[in-house]
């Protein structure tokens, strides 16, 4: 079997809060094989946002390692981190966080603007991007301009137009009304079976979780 | 800087508070403008003086005469090319709120300022006219005075009703020079002080010295002073720059509080810059957060709101900048008298340009810390 | 419903540092305002000091000021003889005839140039002057070569101190007293015997006549005779202190005005950024103001609260801003006043008057700043205003 593409390894993660120490994660492993969708699940406070934003890059542990396609995040400095997300993470938010001022194009385009592509390129990538979630006819479209599920669909176009090694979703369809979920769902989904994306999704709604491949259960920072 | 597009957008996201502190910036680098302008103008009467001019006068106190008689002996000093000489008249015109200088001069003072111009002809009648007087052209803008019209001043110095016939008008062959004066003959004068007052007749105000060399400046002025040292007028001699500069320091009180002031501006611009910039990026948190997230460097992010601080800045210097020489105007009109001439230096507009190009980024200080200082996953969490 | 002020107080101190860049951009305008009219005040009441009401002077009609003017010593004694002059207590008429005169001394900090008066008068005029205290040395010999300062000349100006020699009118001239004059305009003047001084710069006149009147109400009876004899003609009489207000006012408007000006323009900038400041307060606050409308406060209330909130800020600005410029109290300022082409020195004089105009000041940015945005607040839409984020 090929090496998992996520490998969490003895994972703990401490919070301090003024002089108190909480403990959200404790000596934590994962795998995850490189395809798989999987959905993190668990009550409030039992460490699967934690868990995702390690993983993610946007925090760091307070030991273990965690080894994403082959390079050990931990032991990585901030500004290399911010370079390794830039390239191999595709973060999808509850609440979408597209860019007020910039146009569905702008906001697609934004993380490609950290790559030496030119602007031709950049624009194949963008265009292809939102092709494929179904918004090529927004383009031009502010956010306030689109309904909730129209923005989600643009924020994934943005956390795929690097053509990341992992995508990370927390909560994406807590936001959205029933149908607008199921056509995000679906989009996912697609991503998973038709693109080969590896999608780690952090979730409540039992819904989207049926749609993953694999569930796993968190529980006072304990996976089950 | 692809992320320009982004920095502009996000300038104008709120445009009312945009506008707003670009017109806060204006107004302070307006006020900064004036006052420096201000500041300018008392300084440049020492601009207009000739290297080339001494100025001898009573040690003790200028308001002092001193003999005409020392004329012979100045002019042999070595280095000494002509003498000239003045007393300032004063008196009154119609009241004491119709200011203008008013000097009693010798024929040969127009020699020793070139840069007064006056036609030949004119100053052929006024030579031929003992009661004869050359006006500035200002005087003739304000008062309306024609060649051949009768000006009646009230002396307090020298009391008593005096009349003069304006036989010329004098222009300044630089915009910055004086034109305000009025210069008569100093005979005519001298004849009633033999009649009225014998013991002040024969004495001028002070004497302008023309030397060859204004490198020998101060030699020659240490020698005109020798000549008369342990009498009883011992002069003083200086070059017309430091003269003027001497009366320009009697004000230096309320100048060094004008420049206090200028300085207090540069805080007021700096705090209402601040601040906007302070509540600009504690609402924009999450999306720096985001930014971050896409792997966009702190060193990105304070590229973007230092921009944005900066361009504010320069947008309301700029306008301030403008607005500058309206207010100039219109104070000058307002102070005629004091200020004849607004001199609006260049370097008033470089320190002002300066000033909000060093606010602008200082400005930008504040937000860039919070934002270095950020955790994501914090950043993320906050709501507006 | 009022909204409480505690919501209004814990919201500022929730943006601490924004409140703290608006209350000191507040403070920095009060504090160029207060000063200027201290500066304005300081100067009045250096020159309404200068003058005792029993005190008149006779000058010449068009002179501007003491040095300009010149009277014959005939017209002096056809004065003094008047039946309206007081009497001292040696039986002699209360006037002074005095010689003005305008010297150059250098200052010790700069060591430029500053104009300073030369009084000459007689033992007669220092007595009129109550003002004058002698605190050091002793009082000049008539007589003699020797002058005494006031503690202003002392402190500024180089050579002025007790025992120093300066040179003027051909001779050299020993200071021998030092007198304290309070706030008046004589602690900036050099004082002599009258007739050295007129010897010394060769004058045949006089510049000025100060006398004591027997009642101060009988002024306008001695100013009718001045100007119907015509012996006096030239020649008119004005109230000591009427003399010195109008040598003030010159230089005062001049304060006042540009002061003013500044002001008016600093005054525009801090309301600008109270305004920044309260639309934010608006903009970030939306979801509880819809919050405070349904649960039923009134539009006014939330207007009224906002309005507060802004005036708090610049009220703190301004009281902070007055109080250091309280400070300047201990600071002195010296000049050259227009008028009489001389250096006077006065001080910053804050008066309860100032105080109050300096509040009412800040209490006026502070509602003009506050007012739109308030407004703002006030017409929110509740169901929108909920829904914010």
């Amino acid at each position: 079997m090929a090496e998992p593409i996520v490998r969490v390894q003895n994972v703990s993660k401490v919070y301090r809060r003024d002089s108190l120490q909480i403990p959200v994660l404790q000596n934590l492993s994962l795998d995850v094989p490189e395809g798989e969708f999987l959905a993190l699940m668990g009550p409030s406070g039992s460490g699967k946002t934690t868990l995702l934003n390690l993983i993610a890059g946007i925090d760091k542990p307070t030991q273990g390692s965690i080894t994403i396609g082959g390079t050990d995040i931990a032991t990585l400095s901030e500004s290399a981190l911010a370079g390794w997300r830039a390239q191999h993470v595709g973060f999808v938010f509850q609440f979408y966080n597209l860019l007020p001022v910039l146009t569905a194009f702008e906001n697609v385009e934004l993380p490609l603007l950290l790559t030496p592509l030119s602007k031709k390129e950049r624009r194949e990538h963008v265009e292809t991007a939102l092709g494929v979630v179904g918004l090529s006819d927004r383009m031009k479209h502010y956010p306030k301009q689109l309904s909730g599920g129209q923005e989600q669909r643009v924020a994934i176009a943005r956390a795929i137009v690097t053509d990341p090694t992992l995508i990370v979703a927390d909560e994406p369809t807590g936001d959205l009304d029933r149908k607008s979920a199921e056509e995000v769902l679906a989009l996912m989904e697609q991503l998973n079976s038709e693109f080969k994306k590896t999608i780690i999704m952090v979730t409540h709604d039992p819904q989207a979780a049926a749609k993953a491949h694999k569930e796993r259960h968190l529980d006072k920072g304990e996976l089950k | 800087m692809k992320i320009i597009k982004l920095m502009f957008r996000n300038i104008f996201r709120h445009k009312l508070r945009a506008i707003l502190t670009m017109l806060g910036v204006a107004v302070a680098v307006m006020a900064f403008g004036l006052l420096r302008t201000i500041i300018a103008t008392w300084n440049s009467g020492s601009s207009n003086a000739a290297p080339d001019r001494l100025v001898t006068r009573d040690k003790a106190s200028f308001v002092l005469s001193i003999p005409l008689a020392d004329m012979q002996q100045i002019e042999h000093v070595p280095g000494v090319k002509e003498v000239s000489y003045m007393n300032w008249f004063g008196g009154v015109y119609i009241d004491q709120q119709h200011f203008f200088p008013r000097m009693a001069c010798s024929t040969n003072i127009w020699d020793a300022y070139p840069e007064y111009v006056v036609p030949p002809d004119q100053l052929k009648a006024y030579n031929d006219d003992r009661h004869g007087c050359i006006i500035g052209r200002k005087l003739v803008e304000k008062y309306g005075f024609k060649i051949g019209d009768i000006i009646q001043l009230a002396g307090d110095i020298y009391p008593g009703q005096w009349q003069f016939v304006v036989r010329g008008i004098y222009t300044g062959n630089k915009p910055t020079i004086d034109e305000t004066a009025m210069y008569f003959h100093w005979e005519y004068l001298n004849e009633y002080l033999e009649k009225n007052n014998p013991s002040h007749a024969n004495n001028v105000g002070w004497y302008v010295v023309k030397i060859a060399n204004p490198s020998n400046a101060a030699q020659v002025s240490a020698e005109v002073d020798g000549l008369f040292e342990n009498s009883s007028a011992e002069t003083k001699t200086e070059t017309e720059k430091a003269f003027q500069a001497e009366f320009v320091a009697m004000y230096g009180a309320i100048i060094t509080g004008l420049q206090i002031v200028s300085y207090v501006i540069i805080g007021i611009i700096f705090l209402v810059l601040a601040n906007t910039m302070v509540m600009t990026a504690r609402e924009r948190i999450r999306e720096y957060a985001v930014l971050k997230t896409l792997g966009f460097t702190t060193a990105h992010l304070a590229t973007l709101i230092a921009g944005e601080s900066l361009s504010i800045a320069l947008l309301g210097g700029a306008i301030g900048i403008i607005l500058t020489f309206p207010i100039c105007a219109g104070f000058g009109k307002a102070f005629a008298d004091f200020f004849p001439l607004m001199v609006m230096e260049p370097m008033t507009f470089i320190l002002a340009g300066g000033l909000a190009v060093l606010v602008g980024i200082l400005a930008a200080i504040f937000p860039i810390e919070r934002v270095m200082n950020m955790k994501i996953i914090d950043g993320l969490r906050q709501v507006g | 419903m009022k909204i409480p002020f505690i919501y209004t107080f814990r919201s500022l101190w929730t943006r601490k540092l924004t409140a703290l860049m608006t209350i000191s951009g507040v403070g920095l305008v009060v504090f160029v305002f207060a000063a200027v009219l201290m500066l304005a005040q300081g100067l009045k009441d250096t020159l309404v000091a200068t003058g005792s009401p029993d005190n008149a002077i006779l000058l010449r009609s068009s002179a501007e000021s003491e040095t300009l003017s010149s009277i014959s010593r005939d017209a002096a004694s056809l004065l003094e003889t008047m039946p309206e002059v007081a009497t001292g207590q040696d039986g002699k008429p209360l006037a002074s005839k005095e010689c003005v005169i305008i010297v150059n001394m250098n200052k010790k900090s700069t060591h430029s140039m500053g104009n300073v008066t030369v009084r000459g008068l007689s033992l007669a005029g220092l007595a009129m002057r109550p003002q004058i205290h002698l605190k050091e040395g002793r009082m000049y010999n008539p007589g003699s070569s020797e002058l005494i300062v006031g503690n202003e000349i002392a402190d500024r100006f180089e050579g002025a101190q007790l025992g120093g020699q300066v040179k003027f009118g051909g001779r050299m001239w020993t200071i021998v007293g030092i007198f304290d004059a309070g706030k008046t305009g004589f602690a900036s003047e050099v004082m002599g015997d009258v007739d050295q001084v007129m010897q010394a710069f060769n004058r045949p006149v006089y510049s000025a006549m100060l006398f004591r009147m027997k009642s101060p109400s009988d002024f306008d009876g001695i100013k009718a005779k001045v100007g119907a004899d015509p012996r006096l003609m030239d020649l008119t009489v004005k109230r000591e202190q009427d003399f010195y207000e109008e040598q003030s006012k010159q230089l005062a408007m001049f304060i006042q005005i540009l002061g003013m000006v500044i002001t008016i323009i600093f005054s525009f900038g801090a309301m600008i950024g109270a305004m920044i400041t309260m639309y934010a307060a608006v903009a970030n606050r939306t979801v509880e103001i819809g919050t405070l409308r349904a649960l039923g406060f009134k539009r006014y209330s939330v207007l009224a609260a906002f309005l507060i909130e802004s005036l708090l800020i610049s009220i703190i600005g301004g009281g902070a801003g007055l109080l250091i410029a309280s400070l300047l109290e201990f600071a002195s300022f010296s000049t050259l006043n227009w008028s009489s082409f001389t250096e006077i020195a006065f001080g910053f004089s804050l008066t309860p008057g100032i105080v109050l105009t300096t509040l009412i000041f800040s209490v006026v940015m502070g509602l003009v700043g506050g007012f739109l945005p308030s407004v703002r607040a006030s017409r929110l839409d509740i169901i929108s205003a909920l829904r914010a984020s």
